[in-house]
């Protein structure tokens, strides 16, 4: 059985060391990061098949997971260190000189847990289905997922991905998209409309769920459910509505803390709110 | 060494014999494509092992990030697609997913250059090798020939990195021995001269052949080296070359700007700086036209060659 109340207080140590992090630096995206927190917690500690902390980047013979939204690396690194990849006294590097921990994911300085480079966006999908496909030759009956933002649907090789999975079946492959109806400039649905997602995806040959990303039973049960699903003849898609900013109440309901680090007191501020359950790194 | 044509074939061909070779000794070897599977000649391995082959459709940054996904359970992705799709085309994915992810993918592009000839500028890349040769880690292999762009496909398929293999449409000399073994990062003396070294790539390097005879009937002695990796540059055997002559000739169907000449140019510079002449398309896009007519028209052929040599022994 799943321990929810687990999971829960270590999602809340990751959000502190996703803004205290971001706030070292006065750099990074903390609001991605947090509204994702949910869900990279729920993957690393309980859904995913891994074989942490030892880390091979074929991934043979385990589930494999690719960030495409490579800015919301503060949540990633947070679950890749909690679930012992690389030490957590390491997450004080993040967007440091010689760090690891660069500001956006990298397999270039040989960062346990991460096998793609990402940041330019729109890329992760493609490569997840390349993943996929090694996956079905090597006959290994491991998943793949993939998560990406919802204004990351804007580029153009998402939906030749899409196309691609949904044409040739790629049915060993689980993406998620981070909707949180959020990016840079402002609403997505002002900067670019996205539309109805779920009817774009099913006509490409998708099978897409829509769910919570901020309650945890209610995503684990979706990602339970999409594993059974696995392997059906049909690319499985998650829908995930989140809150950006989920966790910290003055981070919440903008796009203003996409990119930007929290000052001395607002840091104190957000700390006050996520109870230190795991210990500071 | 004396070479004499042995045919005439395209090293697309090369490229399609070696990859359906390849794929029966390896069965990691994978290819992909977007929608031009005659045109690379890549029928052959689709058609023996369609289950290692992946038809991508036009859509040539979501077939750059699949290869590179692919990697990761150790496959080795053969991409195939012209040069122009292959490059410029999904420069991002190739720059993020590959060459920063160090992924083992084969960029393999065809119709590189002014000699795919009628379809015009538009397919014409000239920009390809100075693209590729910028990024970090990128292997950048263009062989001359049929015979040699064979050997070349299994010799990257040893390499763990990413390569760009470049070749071409149209049918030249074959020359080169059909049972070479191709070692990457190594230049090839073809002739020894002592008053010019000519240095070229790709199918320009038969063209070098022919300038060195020509310029040994006006009395100057010319060696061809053919330079069949440019990244990594074989410094050694080419500054070799240079010391004896005091001065370069390159050639190469591609622009000036980011080829072989500058590389070489970059070389010397921080050798030994004798001068250079550039066989090369000096700033301009290409045009329709048949193979033959634009090597002339905008000499990149042996009587382009000759004449740079010659300015250039005046020069010293």
């Amino acid at each position: 059985m799943t321990d929810f109340e687990h999971l829960k207080r270590v999602a809340t140590q990751v959000r502190r060391d996703i803004v205290r992090m971001v706030h070292a630096r006065q750099s990074g995206h903390p609001g991605g990061s947090l509204g994702c927190a949910d869900l990279m917690t729920l993957l690393y500690f309980d859904h995913l098949r891994i074989k942490a902390p030892e880390f091979d980047m074929n991934g043979i013979g385990e589930d494999v997971f690719f960030l495409s939204n490579g800015h919301i690396s503060p949540v990633f690194y947070s679950v890749l260190a909690r679930q012992g990849y690389f030490p957590v006294s390491e997450l004080s590097s993040f967007r440091a000189i010689e760090s690891r921990l660069q500001g956006h994911p990298t397999t270039h300085e040989g960062l346990p847990g991460v096998r793609m480079s990402s940041g330019s966006l729109g890329q992760g999908l493609s490569v997840a289905i390349g993943a996929a496909n090694a996956k079905k030759l090597n006959g290994d009956k491991h998943l793949v997922y993939v998560l990406m933002g919802d204004g990351e649907q804007q580029e153009g090789q998402v939906w030749e991905a899409a196309m691609f999975a949904g044409s040739r079946n790629t049915d060993n492959l689980i993406a998620l998209i981070d909707y949180n109806h959020k990016q840079i400039d402002g609403p997505v649905d002002e900067v670019m409309p996205l539309g109805d997602l779920k009817a774009k995806y099913e006509a490409f040959g998708w099978k897409v769920y829509e769910t919570n990303g901020n309650q945890m039973e209610k995503l684990s049960e979706q990602l339970e459910n999409c594993r059974n699903e696995a392997f059906k003849g049909f690319p499985q898609l998650i829908l995930m509505k989140t809150e950006m900013g989920q966790g910290v109440d003055f981070m919440m309901g903008t796009h203003k803390w996409h990119g930007i680090a929290p000052n001395d007191e607002q840091l104190e501020n957000a700390l006050s709110q996520l109870e230190e359950t795991l210990g500071d790194y | 060494m004396k070479f004499t044509i042995q045919n005439y074939k395209d090293t697309r061909s090369g490229f399609g014999d070696g990859l359906f070779e390849l794929g029966q000794k390896n069965e990691k070897v994978v290819a992909l494509c977007a929608d031009l599977t005659g045109s690379m000649k890549m029928d052959a391995f689709a058609k023996a092992f369609p289950e290692r082959f992946f038809q991508t459709g036009i859509a040539e940054a979501n077939m750059m990030g699949i290869a590179a996904g692919m990697t990761i359970g150790g496959m080795i992705p053969f991409t195939g697609t012209f040069a122009n799709f292959s490059t410029g085309r999904v420069y991002d994915q190739i720059r993020q997913s590959i060459a920063y992810s160090n992924k083992n993918v084969k960029i393999c592009a065809s119709h590189a250059g002014l000699t795919l000839g009628e379809d015009g500028a538009t397919h014409q890349i000239l920009e390809d090798i100075g693209l590729m040769r910028m990024l970090p880690g990128m292997t950048v292999v263009v062989p001359c020939d049929y015979n040699q762009t064979k050997a070349a496909v299994k010799a990257i398929a040893e390499l763990d990195g990413p390569v760009y293999l470049r070749f071409g449409r149209p049918k030249v000399p074959n020359f080169t021995p059909e049972d070479q073994t191709f070692e990457i990062g190594k230049a090839l003396v073809y002739r020894e001269g002592s008053d010019v070294t000519l240095l070229a790539t790709g199918h320009l390097v038969y063209e070098a052949l022919q300038a060195a005879e020509q310029l040994e009937n006006k009395g100057i002695s010319a060696g061809v080296i053919n330079v069949a990796t440019i990244k990594p540059l074989d410094k050694n055997t080419i500054l070799e070359a240079v010391e004896k002559t005091k001065c370069v000739v390159t050639a190469e169907e591609h622009q000036l700007f980011g080829g072989l000449g500058e590389a070489v140019a970059t070389l010397l510079a921080q050798n030994t700086p004798y001068p250079m002449e550039m066989v090369a398309v000096k700033d301009q896009f290409g045009q329709s036209g048949t193979p033959q007519e634009l090597m002339k028209l905008y000499q990149l052929d042996a009587d382009a060659i000759v004449k740079a040599a010659t300015k250039l022994v005046s020069r010293k």
